[in-house]
């Protein structure tokens, strides 16, 4: 523990640094997901095809193997990153994130579109409401509120896959605090205690927001 | 098609225009493919002696390489099926100490469940291997993995099956309590089998997360598993040969794992199906599994 109270500094920039990558591949993820899910129940053959490759090929890889094709394999077939604060691996590393977790919210994106009994739409149709006011005030309305404990759980996941970013060699973040600590003779003991409870600052609360936000738009069918 | 009931079958126009849209995209599609070609042929990425010794079995170097990625897979899976029974024995413990002991007791178990699974499982491994030698306790790297693992998975098997204990109709608890089973008894003859049953998909989709975290062995100093067999394989090319492999070996390695992950999710869906053909007293699980098992880990 003495690397945590000693150290606390630089626990604390290794805390916002996993935040920020966390902000940032949220935000990239959020996007092509939501994206590759329009793709995925669109009537155009082609855009589903692209949309069920992207997730059997990320869902089924390990994010380490990912990472691995962005950062040494990309820049040989002429894909180069640009590197933040003299760290080559940041942008390759956010990537693989955002392409990795793409997947995941494409699926509960869908499946929150899909969980909507057909009977609302029909419903909606019998009454005389258009494609935009079914979709507008029926559907999505209630797909919504399914979709989200999925994407909080994914979000919280991806938080947790950005360890694996920072193993990688992302500095700046929890995981790479233990190298530097490491560095200067702490113990693996104390040092990592200190990234594991970091870590868990995160999750914990994130999961109680989650579950409290869950009880609170639950939809009772 | 999901998007069918949101609005009516679709007239002339409405199928030009999809007809229209298809033709589009298809192109654009067609068009980036080839743009990807072009671009790897220009930076000589398609060039048979990349490509051979990985994926030729005429090529001269193809069953060295493959005897060198076959040890490194061997070691993966041997860890993946090796925190598989232990992260199953230990979850069952877990999941009947949460379900069957006193109050305090079972606080106990709750926080020990919810550390383990706020944790990053790169973490749990890593702690592991640092963590287990400086205090005295050496083992073959392989361990450390099958340690980190199981400690992260355990709990998550602990809630699939807290879960499927729950989705097992009141009134089999009821009738095995008023034959005079006692608590204990009831879960361990009447509820578990049938919470096994229920969650078997589940739990094979756990059994993908293994298999996919097993690749974080590259965080184990010394460990030889199969993401690190084939990073041996590129430089050996590399320096030897002149070669650079990477971006034929990373592929060949996500095909491998896309490979196994994609069969044991069909096998899920599969055991799901016949499941929903084969019970026809037991209700359907009252709710989504609420653990993370789709998206633990990478």
């Amino acid at each position: 523990m003495d690397a945590l109270v000693n150290e606390f500094p630089r626990y604390v920039e290794g805390f916002f640094g996993t935040l920020r990558i966390s902000l940032f591949a949220a935000v990239g993820a959020l996007m092509i997901g939501t994206l590759l899910a329009g793709f995925r129940v669109s009537p155009v053959p082609p855009l589903r095809w692209v949309g069920t490759a992207w997730v059997t090929v990320f869902r089924n890889s390990p994010l380490a193997v990912m990472l691995f094709v962005f950062a040494f394999a990309l820049p040989l077939a002429g894909v180069t990153f640009p590197t933040l604060g003299g760290n080559a691996f940041f942008w390759p590393g956010v990537s693989a994130l955002v392409c990795y977790t793409a997947a995941f919210v494409c699926e509960a994106v869908r499946s929150g579109i899909n969980s909507v009994p057909p009977g609302q739409a029909e419903a909606a149709r019998a009454v005389g409401l258009t494609f935009q006011q079914t979709l507008g005030a029926v559907v999505l309305p209630q797909a919504l509120r399914t979709v989200v404990p999925p994407l909080g759980s994914v979000i919280i996941a991806m938080i947790k896959n950005s360890a694996i970013v920072g193993a990688f060699g992302v500095t700046g973040e929890l995981f790479s605090v233990d190298a530097a600590n490491t560095a200067i003779g702490y113990s693996a003991l104390s040092s990592l205690t200190g990234v594991a409870i970091a870590y868990l600052c995160i999750t914990i609360p994130a999961g109680l927001a989650l579950g409290a936000i869950e009880r609170r738009i639950e939809v009772k069918r | 098609m999901t998007a069918s009931v949101l609005y009516d079958i679709p007239g002339p126009v409405t199928r030009r225009r999809t007809a229209i849209s298809t033709a589009v995209a298809g192109v654009a599609l067609a068009g980036l493919i080839v743009l990807v070609l072009v671009q790897l042929g220009e930076k000589g990425q398609l060039e048979a002696d990349k490509w051979g010794p990985i994926f030729s079995p005429f090529n001269q170097y193809f069953v060295a390489v493959w005897t060198a990625l076959g040890i490194g897979l061997v070691n993966t899976i041997t860890a993946a099926a090796l925190t598989l029974v232990f992260a199953l024995a230990i979850g069952t413990l877990l999941a009947v100490a949460r379900l069957s002991s006193t109050k305090a007791y079972r606080w106990f178990v709750v926080t020990v469940i919810e550390l383990l699974r706020g944790l990053p499982v790169v973490i749990t491994i890593y702690f592991a291997s640092r963590v287990l030698p400086e205090i005295g306790i050496s083992l073959a790297p392989l361990w450390y993995l099958v340690i980190g693992l199981t400690a992260y998975n355990c709990v998550i098997i602990a809630e699939i099956l807290r879960s499927g204990v729950a989705a097992v109709p009141r009134g089999q608890s009821e009738a095995a309590l008023a034959v005079g089973l006692t608590r204990l008894q009831t879960l361990r003859m009447i509820l578990l089998p049938q919470a096994f049953r229920i969650m078997l998909p589940a739990l094979i989709s756990q059994l993908v997360v293994i298999v996919k975290d097993t690749s974080l062995g590259f965080v184990i100093f010394g460990f030889s598993d199969f993401v690190r067999a084939a990073n041996t394989v590129i430089q050996y090319f590399a320096g030897r040969l002149g070669i650079n492999l990477a971006l034929q070996m990373y592929v060949a390695v996500a095909l491998v794992f896309i490979l196994i992950n994609y069969g044991l999710g069909k096998l899920a869906e599969f055991v799901q199906r016949r499941l929903a053909r084969g019970r026809r007293t037991a209700a359907p699980p009252q709710r989504e599994v609420p653990v993370d098992a789709e998206v633990g880990a990478p």
